[in-house]
């Protein structure tokens, strides 16, 4: 069992290599804040553990010329958190990015981690979902690029084939009078894995009408939710108070959430409407400040 | 399987060891290295005792391979005193008792003297919410706190 290869290819097309040639059983390294956990609990038994890190489009944060950001999948949050830019665009992804675990988990943690772990209360998914990100895959077969919401398949389990990773992230340029928001309900106020997790963003025209909205909802399902019926009870509204009772009652009805020490099902579809309501508010007031 | 053969700059002095895969850069510092001050209080990343600095940012040493390393620039808490000259953090924590059994006090300091690097005037709030990751069973946080607080006055120079 012990002898585990450890690699750090420098070029996608080596990884991919690596990925495919293991007899089933390699193991992407980003943060680790995940990997290196379930190593010590032996919940998996790799026997190759592919460091990605070296690869640079996997630890680049660019600003294209379009407005759009390119995320490296293995950029850690403290760096994202320290750029001005992308704080400034999309403060919802970078709260959201920022929530997961401490100081120390942040110096490693990725969204390609998040993702790809595939916790349904990963933190930063329904932020990136919201915010209408994808994800750009290299594989056997080349390249190919995916909505987020489409990654996961389950607890622990996602799409991707085999020897394929996700290289790097697409965020779209923030539209000028667009805003994003990212909350979650723990037990405490710091270091805990959600009971529910929202992510919204929307577009409003100089009336204050919703245009355009994305909602998501994480924790209450065995992957991230987009909740169509809650962007399109405020589309077209102002959000005056049906609107939001509208959303509150989208957003319950989407879930499908299971019952556990950290809350009950109840509980959990109740927040969920509760936290759609309180998303939804900041997004439009960051959308409104930036007309 | 061989060994990995690693190099890096370990409080500033070049450094060489061997490392199997499973080992984490916590095991290679205690087991390897003898430096025995980062300390284990539970090596699944949630309370902080083993806190060093990677290539200038705060991590924890049991979520970071050992074969990661290589080429690396890692500082412990042993590189934290110049010589016989405690750093002012330290020296802080004894004159105000901010450590009773002393486990945590590594990842503290380390973690502390990485938010005064960043930010030489922290509110309580950001204190509490940087050290948020650094578990302590027997201060009940507020010596620690206010030590961090006072040491970071003292460094920007504030009479009291
Ligand atoms: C103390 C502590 C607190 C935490 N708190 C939170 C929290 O509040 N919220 C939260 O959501 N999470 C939390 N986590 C979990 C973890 O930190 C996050 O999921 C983190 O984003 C994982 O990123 P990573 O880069 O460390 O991933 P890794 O551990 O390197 O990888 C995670 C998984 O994804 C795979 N993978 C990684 N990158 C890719 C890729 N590019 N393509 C394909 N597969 C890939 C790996 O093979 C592995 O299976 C916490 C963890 C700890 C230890
Ligand atoms: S031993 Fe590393 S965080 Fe607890
Ligand atoms: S002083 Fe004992 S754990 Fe902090």
């Amino acid at each position: 069992m012990e002898s585990i290869q450890f690699r750090k290819p420098e070029t996608v097309d080596e990884a991919v290599k690596l990925l495919q040639g293991a007899d089933g059983n390699a193991k992407i390294l980003a943060g680790g804040t995940d990997l290196l956990v379930q190593l010590r609990a032996h919940m998996i038994d790799p026997s190759v553990i592919v460091d990605i890190k070296h690869i640079d489009e996997t630890r680049e944060l660019t600003k294209n010329v379009d407005g759009s950001y390119t995320i490296g999948a293995a950029v850690a949050g403290a760096e994202a958190h320290e750029r001005d830019d992308i704080t400034a665009d999309w403060p919802g992804v970078i709260e959201a990015w920022d929530l997961i675990g401490s100081t120390q988990i942040q110096g490693r943690a990725s969204l390609g981690g998040n993702l790809c772990n595939a916790s349904p209360a990963g933190d930063s998914v329904p932020a990136m979902v919201a915010a209408g990100m994808t994800a750009n895959i290299a594989g056997p077969d080349g390249r190919r690029t995916l909505p987020v919401e489409e990654i996961t398949a389950g607890p622990g389990k996602t799409n991707l084939k085999k020897g394929e990773f996700i290289v790097s992230f697409n965020l779209p340029a923030k539209p000028s009078n667009g805003g994003d928001a990212y909350l979650r309900l723990i037990p405490r106020t710091e270091m805990d894995i959600a009971v529910v997790g929202c992510g919204a963003a929307l577009t409003l025209d100089d009336s204050g009408t919703v245009t355009s909205a994305k909602i998501s909802l994480g924790a209450v399902a065995a992957t991230v939710l987009v909740v169509e019926d809650a962007a399109n009870a405020i589309i077209g509204t102002r959000l005056e108070p049906e609107a939001m009772s509208a959303l509150d009652a989208a957003c319950q009805a989407a879930c499908n959430p299971i019952d556990d020490k950290r809350g009950t099902v109840e509980y959990r579809t109740k927040v969920a409407g509760v936290l759609g309501k309180r998303v939804v508010k900041i997004a439009a007031d960051r959308a409104g400040n930036k007309v | 399987m061989a060994k990995h053969h690693i190099s890096m700059t370990l409080n500033g002095e070049p450094t060489e060891f061997l490392c199997s895969t499973r080992q984490t850069l916590l095991d290679v510092l205690r087991d390897e290295l003898n430096l025995t001050g980062s300390k284990e209080g539970c090596a699944s990343g949630d309370c902080g005792a083993c806190s060093v600095m990677v290539d200038d940012r705060l991590v924890c040493a049991c979520l970071v391979l050992g074969a990661e390393c290589d080429g690396k620039t890692v500082e412990s808490i042993e590189g934290m005193a110049d010589g016989e000259n405690l750093h002012p953090l330290q020296q802080k924590f004894l004159e105000e008792a901010a450590l009773q059994c002393g486990i945590c006090t590594p990842g503290v300091l380390v973690a502390a003297k990485a938010l005064l690097e960043k930010n030489n005037n922290p509110t309580e709030t950001e204190v509490r919410y940087w050290l948020a990751g650094n578990l302590c069973r027997c201060t009940g946080y507020d010596k620690i706190v206010r030590a961090v607080m006072s040491t970071a006055a003292d460094m920007r120079g504030d009479s009291k």
